[in-house]
């Protein structure tokens, strides 16, 4: 999108004033501006950027089925009846086919309506494929801007790779439940790497123990299987843990909770660990470290989108297709073609 | 990049528990490529007002199959209204007589679909009522 009329500006900026001064309506319209990109999205993220960093943020990951809604509205619950404002961001794939996507995460949280201290907004991932939507992170800075105290987001459900919510979470939780697989699964890369506490829903059913003592073996193997180490090779960000760094001897030893969401057992005990893990990241500095790394890698991510838009705006018409027909043909091969355009970028 | 997507609440007021239409309807508008917040059963018209307001919806479809359109559809235009969810597009499927469904038409809301409805009925209609209202905020 080009750049905004004066107009729009003025009425963004009113927006979000008013999305500051506690408009639910207003908060809803700017989460929307910012999930639909562009200039508005940009001027947005500029104006609420500074109020950020505020919340306690909490990534919510794992199978489809394993409970992860239901959980989330436990956890809404147990921090409001600690007095603390919750914002819930729910992620539900959009449809590759049509574009088109069903958002269904709100179904199991409507113990939460009627609580003016909870806003829940679904968005679907429009593409994206790493369990979360492109903007997520900035829909979380616009809920913590206007004041969300925690922040829960809940992943897609996710099968093994889909790990970008530590890119905006400040602890990740990744659910299991009985019956969806043996131990080797406890010993594959990707989500259960990331957990910084594994919970084990619907522990009233049969084969909960299975699953713990699966995890909690995984665990004691750690170092190999369950520390962050060897992330840096990785394409996703490079998590610091001071075991991997040697920082610290203070680690954090990732614990294994068995709840029962949709009857509340286990939660509290669970939002006390969370706590527990907050305090941890102050105290080791990893929080400082980890914000870095989220930094960083968010700004990559943004660069990397405009040097191809700017890139793109520089080609003439159908030059795209031709170099694309050219690499098609066997003319011309992708590396040597990205080098050349990349070329024009630096001589402009 | 600016990229919009229609979005819709689906809902069920009430207490009857017959969603398979609901279900037809979502499916349908996912399939013609919009974003479908689905609430599920059993929601009071202050629930849904609130979810349309916190999605920010662009239009509100209504599921009854209980009778009870008469008393339930005008409570959810009410407290979309206090909401001040004005430009909100409001349409209800289900079994209504014509009218009552009139009456509903009179009342605010955009469409009414009864049982034979297609759903491309629906989607079409939804996506030039929104067309219609054109660029809000």
């Amino acid at each position: 999108m080009s750049e905004l009329r004066d107009h729009d500006s003025v009425v963004t900026a009113q927006l979000v004033a008013k999305a500051l001064s506690g408009s639910r309506r207003a908060i809803a319209q700017v989460v929307s501006l910012v999930e639909n990109g562009g200039g508005a999205a940009r001027e947005v993220m500029c104006s609420l950027y500074p109020r950020t960093g505020r919340a306690q943020v909490i990534g919510i990951t794992g199978s489809p089925g394993t409970g992860k809604s239901t959980l989330v509205s436990a956890l809404a619950k147990a921090y409001r009846g600690r007095g603390f404002t919750v914002g819930v961001v729910a992620v539900d794939p959009t449809s590759p086919f049509s574009g088109g996507a069903i958002l269904g995460d709100r179904i199991r949280m409507r113990d939460l309506s009627g609580d003016p201290g909870v806003f829940i907004r679904s968005m679907a991932t429009r593409g994206a494929l790493g369990g979360l939507a492109a903007t997520t992170s900035d829909v979380v800075r616009v809920l913590d801007a206007v004041g969300y105290q925690v922040i829960l987001i809940e992943t897609v459900g996710v099968g093994q790779a889909e790990v970008d919510v530590v890119r905006v979470a400040h602890t990740v939780l990744v659910v299991e439940a009985p019956g969806l697989g043996d131990d080797i699964q406890t010993l594959k890369a990707g989500i259960m790497e990331i957990a910084d506490v594994f919970v084990v829903n619907k522990a009233d059913l049969p084969g909960t123990d299975a699953v713990v003592s699966a995890l909690r073996a995984a665990i004691s193997l750690g170092r190999g299987a369950l520390t962050y180490s060897g992330h840096h090779q990785l394409e996703m960000p490079a998590r610091s843990n001071p075991a991997a760094s040697g920082a610290s001897d203070d680690s954090w030893q990732v614990p294994v909770h068995e709840v029962a969401a949709l009857d509340h057992v286990g939660i509290d005990a669970l939002v006390e660990t969370i706590g527990a893990h907050a305090a941890y990241l102050h105290r080791s500095g990893l929080w400082q470290q980890r914000e870095k790394e989220r930094i960083e890698s968010d700004l990559t991510g943004r660069l990397k989108q405009l040097v191809i838009q700017c890139l793109m705006a520089q080609l003439k018409a159908g030059e795209w297709e031709t170099i694309l027909e050219s690499i098609a043909a066997r003319e011309l091969d992708p590396q040597t073609a990205a080098a050349r355009l990349m070329g024009r970028l630096t001589n402009a | 990049m600016a990229e919009r997507r229609i979005r819709v609440l689906v809902a069920k007021p009430g207490l009857d528990g017959h969603d398979r239409g609901a279900k037809v309807v979502a499916r349908a508008l996912r399939d013609a490529g919009m974003e479908v917040v689905y609430t599920g059963l059993r929601q009071t018209p202050d629930m849904i007002a609130e979810a349309a307001l916190q999605e920010d919806v662009d239009v509100v479809g209504l599921s009854i199959l209980s009778g009870a359109h008469m008393t339930l559809v005008p409570r959810v235009l009410e407290c979309l209204k206090r909401l001040e969810l004005h430009d909100v597009i409001v349409v209800v499927g289900g079994v209504v007589p014509n009218d009552e469904a009139e009456a509903l038409l009179q009342q605010g809301v955009k469409g009414v679909f009864g049982p034979g409805s297609s759903t491309q009925d629906v989607t079409h209609f939804v996506q030039q009522a929104v067309l219609e209202r054109g660029e809000r905020v």
